[in-house]
């Protein structure tokens, strides 16, 4: 059973398709990196796949089954910039939106939620901050309030919309170390990716988007030269291409 | 009761119904939807007058939430299809406003509907507008019509208040979880309706404006808890109520102006002056950093 199983999916802002025929499916338990240029449709892949923006064609299936936001097996971490930080809210609030969903109508959040939320602010190493109002905390502090929110929601399929975008080398270590522990327990995660010195270190799977699928499969096949010259055609800097280099030999 | 007590109630009763709905307004950036709605809703009661051929303030709600939800929507409808949201607020309420003035004009001449007493409202003769309902003695229709209101809104805002917070706080985390994002939105679109009808009376759609942003847009500056926000801008509702009755009574003044002006110095004072958020104490910040580094 694949957790996702998206087929000739195809997005269209107006007139213009934003993705073109998306054929993929992820295996169960790994770390999926989404990797592609700026514009090739990876924040969209995701919300598409997430019933967020409609689709013009295609079908995804979570787990063999018509996706369905009640069904609760999905996670999601929206971009950090997606929201305004300044709402009137402290961080242990915000994580304890990720229970919403278990909650259900009229009701307020129980003892095992609120437990579940301190839980989940300790492991992404915040537990001192829970009483803190969002707009105090550092940018990183916010992405790992993001996270725990996404670790409350207890799901088996996580996506994640850019999450080490902006953040310190500590918080980049703590959601390393989240990431490697969700897959421990057998979830399988899809994050959109810039940085691609990382990608061989983070993930076990990749996909390499720009507008259509360029390919996907095991790191270690599709993370090529090849494939990436591809994927950003002439967007590929200088930079990384010598740190590519470097590493290949 | 005395009359002046009455004009004191009504006026606190419409600060605090429309304080606390303000605060999700502001949170959601819809102040400038809430303003089109204040006067479409004006559409809203003709209608309501042309069919049911009474002023009956139950219809006069049921047709302002139609309106209002319907200005919602065609305001959803037009900038989901690439108009600028700024843009489709404009023609939308523009359109809806100008079809209730010719209908009045037209329809209703000859009753107590006008535009200039929707547009700038007149808490001085609402005591004398009574209603008497099953055993209680003769009571202002305003003061009726606002308690429901006020009664209906808090229900709602208690038993939806988490789906209130998610959907103004992450609408799209909300929408992925399940929560039905834009039936929320039209709720509240509702409750802003029938908030500024119930209120029409006493201070119109243009001041009805001043009385729904402002105590949020205080209360968000003084805190950083909603509950405290939703607290605080009731209490400055009343005070801007109260406030501005003895203000406009002192300069023999339009009492709703008096209020939505009281509205307007509160604000400017915990701008100035807020402890935390406020322009002085940011300033002083700013300095203090300055000299440590």
């Amino acid at each position: 059973m694949n957790p996702v199983d998206v087929k000739n999916l195809t997005v269209a802002y107006e007139k213009k398709a934003v993705l073109k025929d998306i054929n993929f499916t992820v295996p169960e338990g790994q770390l999926i990196g989404i990797i592609g240029p700026n514009g090739a449709g990876k924040s969209t892949l995701i919300k598409a796949i997430l019933g967020l923006i409609p689709k013009a064609a295609g079908d995804v299936k979570i787990y063999d089954k018509q996706y369905r936001a009640k069904d609760r097996i999905v996670g999601y971490v929206p971009q950090r910039g997606s929201v305004d930080w300044d709402f009137p809210t402290n961080a242990l609030d915000v994580v304890l939106m990720g229970r919403y969903g278990h909650i259900g109508w009229f009701k307020r959040p129980s003892k095992k939620d609120l437990n579940i939320a301190h839980e989940s602010l300790k492991k992404v190493g915040m537990e001192e901050y829970a009483d803190r109002q969002i707009s105090q905390l550092s940018g990183g502090q916010q992405q790992r309030v993001f996270l725990a929110r996404a670790l409350a929601q207890d799901a088996k399929v996580y996506f994640m919309d850019e999450p080490f975008v902006g953040v310190d080398a500590a918080t980049e270590r703590a959601i390393i170390d989240l990431l490697n522990e969700l897959k421990s327990q057998g979830k399988t995660v899809l994050v959109v990716h810039h940085d691609l010195q990382t990608v061989k270190d983070y993930f076990d799977h990749c996909i390499l988007l720009n507008v259509s699928i360029i390919t996907s499969g095991p790191t270690e096949e599709v993370f090529t030269m090849e494939n990436l010259h591809q994927t950003y055609g002439g967007k590929l800097s200088f930079l990384d291409k010598g740190q590519m280099m470097v590493e290949q030999k | 009761m005395s009359y002046e007590a009455w004009i004191l109630i009504i006026g606190s009763l419409a600060g605090v119904t429309c304080g606390i709905i303000g605060c999700f307004l502001i949170l959601r950036r819809l102040s400038m939807l809430a303003d089109a709605i204040s006067h479409t809703v004006l559409l809203g009661i003709v209608l309501a007058f042309l069919i049911s051929q009474s002023m009956n303030g139950m219809y006069m709600l049921i047709g302002a939430a139609v309106v209002g939800v319907l200005t919602a929507v065609f305001v959803q409808l037009l900038s989901s299809s690439g108009i600028q949201e700024d843009a489709s607020i404009g023609v939308v309420f523009t359109f809806l406003f100008a079809i209730g003035v010719i209908l009045i004009t037209v329809f209703a001449d000859n009753v107590h509907l006008d535009v200039d007493h929707a547009l700038m409202g007149e808490i001085a003769f609402v005591p004398f507008d009574l209603v008497q309902l099953g055993f209680l003695p003769p009571l202002p229709k305003a003061f009726l019509m606002l308690s429901a209101v006020l009664i209906t809104n808090l229900l709602i805002i208690v038993l939806f208040y988490k789906e209130f917070k998610i959907t103004s706080f992450d609408p799209q985390m909300a929408a992925a979880i399940g929560i039905p994002v834009l039936f929320i939105h039209y709720l509240l679109m509702g409750m802003v309706s029938i908030t500024t009808v119930a209120s029409f009376d006493s201070v119109g759609a243009i001041l009805v404006v001043a009385m729904l942003i402002a105590p949020g847009a205080s209360a968000y500056l003084l805190t950083n808890k909603l509950t405290i926000m939703l607290l605080l801008s009731a209490v400055f509702g009343i005070a801007s109520a109260v406030l501005g009755y003895y203000t406009a009574s002192f300069l023999d003044a339009s009492i709703s102006g008096s209020m939505a002006s009281v509205n307007g110095i509160i604000f400017a004072l915990v701008f100035l002056f807020s402890p935390s958020k406020g322009l002085i104490s940011k300033k002083f910040t700013f300095k203090k950093l300055n000299t440590e580094s």
